[in-house]
């Protein structure tokens, strides 16, 4: 009995020990995955551009940078997509990114106010729709559906630009909707519907041309009360200022701005 | 024993660091938030639901894993231990497509009892529990694999019945490892984040965890984050270290 006894008592501090870091690792998956790669990158020689984009550019800045790749030889450019907030927040803490482009002024304003970086401009203007699985099961139409009690909706916390962006709207429809969940970012607002989870979302029209079918984007006049700008900046601590002043001559040229607004995005 | 100190040092740096940048002049008002309270106390009884869960499946599971043989053990073995191997989002998308609304389970809970798990505090239970399991499991196995059998024979030679073996021996003998894995498996739940916001989404008052509340603070605010942290790990290194004592004194 004593021998077990002890073995328990020295077992149980490690125990603790393994609490503090589980803890940690399972809070914290996001930010390190998110981080690791420009983190790896930097080492790399100068002919590397790191840009930190909102999760909502994934599509067009993945192929704007095969462009850029293309048209300098021997540049490779790495992206890291995310919540814009987050991102902000990893630039201010140091990450080695070339340019920023964000959801939103107030994300673009964490960066900037760290003098991080100076005159940022407005590349494109990103719209809401409601976004319904193909079947539509709530019959939803416009947006004073969201507020029935019956129909599941989720929302991007307000946190993040989309979830600011919509309570805008529905503030400006006067409307006042329980959704079923508060989403970390775009993306994941838009898997919940495509996996037929909620009966309507409130996400970017691009991201309802980005997911090709598998939801169904409904316009709403309200929208136009809740009109996201993307600024993109090149950073002042960028390993690559060079490079990175082309890249965001690139977004704003006319070439950039065609990607774009294909990809459902209205220009600045 | 340098060795030992790095390690040390490892894990116990991340927590000086959050004590050194922690905003000590705002903590009163910020822990005052009613929001926070109220998911510390979903954290809480959440992770404690998800470890009776696990309790009430785990250990029989483990049983089987030690002390049944059959064909295909090692295989369910590796099988227990795949929420451990696997990202925890990966696993939320998984529990979703089988207890989703329009999963292949979920369907049928839906169209006969018109319930469905995603977005309510059941769904953060069957998450937590889900990635929390496999630490006990694997613990008690390894605890009823160093118990010696012939303690458990003898006591059926001498006339006991297979559930006072069971409660008067066996239980005995593997308590250390069942409370073991019990502290692991509570810590996992407790830590949770992955699984969680991707199966049960994040809904203050309703699915919104600890992990969730810090992980949306630090999108704008990382000092409120910081005190969050701060406070999970405060709450859950004292019940740990409570329990311990309790269980040195007492068994």
């Amino acid at each position: 009995m004593l021998r077990r006894l002890t073995r328990w008592a020295v077992a149980a501090p490690a125990a603790l020990a393994l609490v503090a870091g589980l803890s940690a690792c399972g809070s914290d998956d996001a930010g390190t995955a998110a981080s690791a790669s420009p983190a790896a990158s930097s080492a790399a020689s100068s002919s590397a551009l790191t840009v930190f984009a909102a999760a909502s550019l994934t599509e067009t800045f993945t192929e704007l940078g095969k462009t850029f790749e293309a048209a300098n030889p021997g540049v490779k450019v790495t992206f890291n997509f995310g919540s814009s907030a987050t991102l902000a927040q990893q630039i201010t803490q140091g990450a080695p990114a070339d340019v920023f482009a964000a959801a939103s002024p107030a994300t673009m304003k964490t960066v900037t106010d760290a003098s991080l970086a100076a005159a940022p401009t407005t590349f494109v203007r990103n719209k809401l729709e409601i976004a319904v699985p193909p079947d539509n099961p709530a019959k939803v139409d416009e947006l004073k559906d969201l507020a029935d009690s019956k129909v599941k909706v989720a929302l991007c916390a307000e946190q993040v630009p989309c979830g600011a962006a919509a309570i805008k709207a529905l503030d400006a429809a006067g409307l006042k909707v329980t959704p079923v969940t508060l989403e970390q970012d775009v993306k994941a607002t838009l898997t919940k519907v495509e996996l037929g989870e909620v009966d309507a979302a409130l996400v970017y029209k691009t991201d309802v041309l980005s997911a090709a079918g598998k939801v169904t984007g409904i316009d709403f006049p309200e929208a136009d009360k809740a009109i996201n700008d993307y600024p993109i900046a090149s950073l002042s601590k960028a390993p690559a200022p060079d490079l990175a002043k082309k890249f965001v001559d690139l977004v704003l040229s006319q070439q950039g701005k065609d990607v774009l607004v294909k990809a459902g995005f209205d220009a600045a | 024993m340098v060795l030992a100190v790095a390690g040390m040092a490892f894990l116990v740096l991340p927590l000086a660091g959050l004590l050194v940048r922690a905003p000590w002049s705002t903590m009163p008002e910020r822990l005052a938030e009613p929001q926070v309270l109220e998911a510390l106390r979903l954290s809480l009884v959440t992770a404690t639901i998800a470890t009776a869960v696990c309790l009430v499946l785990g250990v029989p599971l483990a049983w089987l894993l030690a002390r049944v043989p059959f064909p295909g053990r090692r295989l369910v073995r590796a099988l227990v231990t795949i929420p451990l191997v696997l990202p925890p989002v990966v696993g939320g998308v998984a529990l979703l497509l089988v207890l989703g609304r329009r999963g292949l389970v979920g369907q049928w809970l839906e169209s006969t009892f018109g319930f469905s798990l995603p977005f309510t505090t059941a769904g953060v239970v069957v998450a937590e529990a889900f990635v929390a399991m496999p630490f006990l499991v694997i613990s008690v196995e390894g605890a009823l694999r160093a118990a010696d059998l012939r303690y458990e024979e003898a006591a059926a030679t001498l006339g006991a019945s297979r559930w006072i073996v069971f409660r008067r021996v066996t239980m005995p003998l593997i308590a250390p490892g069942i409370v073991a894995g019990a502290v692991l498996c509570w810590a996992r739940a407790l830590g949770e984040f992955g699984a969680t916001i991707t199966f049960a989404g994040n809904f203050p008052g309703r699915t919104q965890t600890m992990p969730l509340a810090v992980y949306l603070a630090l999108e704008t605010e990382p000092d409120a984050a910081i005190v969050l942290s701060l406070l999970l790990l405060v709450v859950s290194v004292a019940i740990l270290a409570g329990l311990r004592d309790r269980w040195v004194t007492s068994a």
